[in-house]
């Protein structure tokens, strides 16, 4: 466990309001609030218009639409399409708007450290 | 319709008992043997509980699958789909839906700022000991009522699979599969755990498949005919329309929706799914595991839709509700309808290692909050060096494993799906809130923390005593007394919101200022990686 006690020790000399505080934090900080907030808010009310209409309107949930496949299934198995479809736009835009500038800033602490007075420190490993 | 398979004789199934043992009896010495040779290297507390961080997303992925289908989803949604539904449909999808949360809000940010636990995230910028020992019991009671549940799951389903229909004799099977649970998570830790999910995850999965596919040949790939026969055999038209279970009156109504609340918000305040993220090395692998066990456990909800109502076309609600083990019996009598006694014998034998994988699960994160949270961080006030908090950890295990034994031999027999959903309410009261606002909200304070945390879990456990799963109905577990003034089942519709009252509330009356250094700390690692804790090499 000896490297992980140095790891702790090398980022306790980073100061992170001073990052936090940089233009670049602050853009990954909202490009990733802009996508995972209001997405988590239109999957949820989509289940919840979902488990809504099955629970309070069965009738039109039952209307059969292609033999005896029922608009009620349709809208289930469109929760499946739904899940996959966010699940794979996340990893897209992550991969593009989030995971390089992450890696930016990542490099950027641990490559040469910021210390408490802004001064940046060389030689710290990784 | 073209099938001509015969109708299934409950007393058949009798005589496949030696096979289904010797089935599992292989499953265990081959994943014994797997287990012993990947706890080789079990040397620091990052790989016993995290397995040196060391697995890949997709294997993560899979073993997370492996954790989450337990038998409850497995046997218990198929069997509700093939009485009840649609109704036992739309669990599957509150099941599914709730990994856009932990996909999109939790896994990443977690796995840069935690170390072994729940509790290490949620006490990062807090005060240590109280948040800590806060978050500890809330992962102890939510671990208890699951690893009840599964325990409970095991009586019921020897019941069917083995013909052990006597009190002693399920006990028995109860206290070895206790006694394997124990050696598997005592030996492998982390790293064996993980494999022992991952075998079964793709045993589950593929004998799932086969099933699948089978039943849709015999319905000429035609999901209208599948649906037609289950209404043919049934007799009610309805079982493809929502309502049948939960559509009864108002009160019914609304328990659905409190329901729903607590399946999708729950998922991602599960300890021992919040555990999983620390067994990969970086956040980006901890986002290909949940891509990886979306699309498992989808795929695998789409299975159980055709398994239910073919469960219901070719088996018939009537024989699985008489056959021993009741709902819980639809997946394994489908098997034998299709495939005689050695599909039976190999989907058993995947259910049994299912319940084995999932409370091994469980156990590990069990006995790591304890020694991680409670020991070493309370008791030993950070002091215990990494080799006695493993130690802890194990001797925890065992306390754990005879826990869960006494406990499934007095619980067998309950309702599974309740103790289930009640892990979920509870997990989605006590944890998600605090989760979240530590994660995403600046002005979230210990006080706020903590009264959200003991509120969510109180609520929910107060409610439930109150409701008529405790008392007052049929079916409750004390049917001769009522004190249930609480109508709803499950409490999640009340005790959710109230939790995250609580943590706003705490917050803004809180007078102590919490330490902003922390929380940019907080923020940047969370979103950058920084100073996250990396794979051991050996």
């Amino acid at each position: 466990m000896g490297h992980e006690a140095q790891e702790t020790d090398a980022t306790a000399a980073v100061d992170f309001k001073e990052v936090q505080s940089t233009e670049r934090f602050q853009e990954l900080r909202k490009r990733h609030r802009s996508f995972v907030f209001p997405m988590a808010i239109a999957f949820l009310l989509w289940y919840f218009a979902y488990v809504l209409l099955a629970d309070y309107a069965v009738e039109f949930m039952s209307t059969k639409v292609w033999g005896n496949i029922n608009i009620g299934l349709i809208m289930g198995l469109l929760q499946f399409v739904t899940t996959f479809a966010i699940t794979g736009w996340y990893v897209s835009y992550s991969n593009r708007r989030l995971d390089p500038i992450a890696a930016e800033i990542r490099h950027e602490i641990e490559g040469h450290e910021f210390d408490k007075h802004g001064n940046q420190i060389s030689g710290v490993e990784k | 319709m073209t099938f001509m398979v015969p109708a299934v004789n409950v007393a058949d199934l009798k005589e496949t008992t030696l096979l289904n043992m010797g089935i599992f009896a292989l499953f265990v010495a081959v994943t014994m043997i797997i287990v012993i040779k990947a706890s080789r290297n079990n040397k620091t507390a990052a790989d016993y509980y995290a397995a040196g961080r060391s697995f890949t997303g997709p294997q993560n992925g899979t073993a997370i699958a492996g954790d989450y289908l337990s038998a409850a989803s497995f046997l218990g949604i198929t069997g509700a789909i093939a009485i009840n539904g649609y109704d036992g449909f739309m669990y599957s999808i509150g099941f599914l839906v709730a990994w856009l949360v932990a996909l999109l809000l939790v896994a990443e940010l977690l796995r840069n700022t935690g170390k072994f636990t729940m509790a290490d995230v949620l006490s990062f910028r807090l005060k240590q000991r109280p948040v800590r020992i806060a978050a500890a019991i809330s992962t102890l009671a939510v671990c208890f009522f699951y690893l009840l549940a599964q325990m409970a799951g095991a009586g019921s389903l020897i019941s069917l699979l083995l013909g052990i229909s006597d009190w002693g004799g399920q006990a028995l099977v109860i206290i070895v599969v206790g006694a394997l649970m124990i050696m598997y998570v005592l030996i492998g830790g982390m790293k064996g755990t993980t494999w022992v999910q991952i075998i079964k995850a793709m045993l589950l999965i593929a004998g799932a498949a086969v099933m699948t596919f089978w039943v849709l040949a015999i319905y000429g790939f035609n999901l209208s005919d599948l649906l037609g026969g289950a209404v043919e055999t049934s007799g009610n038209p309805n079982i493809l329309n929502p309502g049948m279970q939960y559509g009864k009156t108002e009160t019914s109504k609304l328990d659905f929706m409190s329901l729903g609340l607590a399946l999708v918000l729950g998922t991602a305040a599960l300890p021992h799914v919040l555990m999983r993220f620390y067994t990969v090395p970086t956040a980006k692998e901890a986002r290909k595991s949940v891509v990886w066990s979306i699309w498992l456990i989808g795929l695998f909800y789409l299975f159980t839709l055709v398994l239910g109502y073919g469960a219901a076309a070719l088996v018939g609600a009537e024989t699985i509700k008489a056959a021993p083990g009741g709902v819980n019996s639809a997946a394994p009598l489908l098997a034998f309808h299709l495939g005689g006694p050695l599909l039976l014998g190999f989907i058993s034998a995947v259910a049994f290692a299912t319940i084995l994988a999932v409370v091994a699960g469980l156990t590990i994160t069990a006995a790591a909050s304890f020694a991680h949270d409670i020991y070493a961080s309370v008791i030993a006030k950070g002091k215990a060096d990494p080799a006695t908090e493993v130690k802890v950890a194990r001797k925890t295990v065992i306390v754990i494993g005879l826990l869960a034994i006494a406990g499934g031999i007095f619980a067998n027999g309950q309702n599974v799906a309740f103790l289930v959903a009640l892990a979920f309410a509870v997990a989605a009261s006590a944890n998600l809130p605090t989760i979240l606002y530590s994660l995403f909200w600046r002005k979230f304070t210990t006080q706020g923390a903590i009264w959200s945390m003991y509120g969510g879990l109180g609520s929910a456990i107060i409610l439930i005593a109150l409701s008529p799963v405790v008392s007052g109905a049929k079916t409750s577990m004390i049917p001769g007394a009522n004190f249930a003034i609480f109508p709803l089942s499950n409490p999640g519709i009340v005790s959710i919101p109230l939790a995250f009252f609580l943590g706003w509330l705490g917050s803004v009356l809180d007078k102590r200022l919490e330490d902003t250094t922390k929380q940019a700390e907080m923020e940047v690692r969370s979103l950058t990686g920084v100073g996250a804790e990396k794979a051991t090499d050996h």
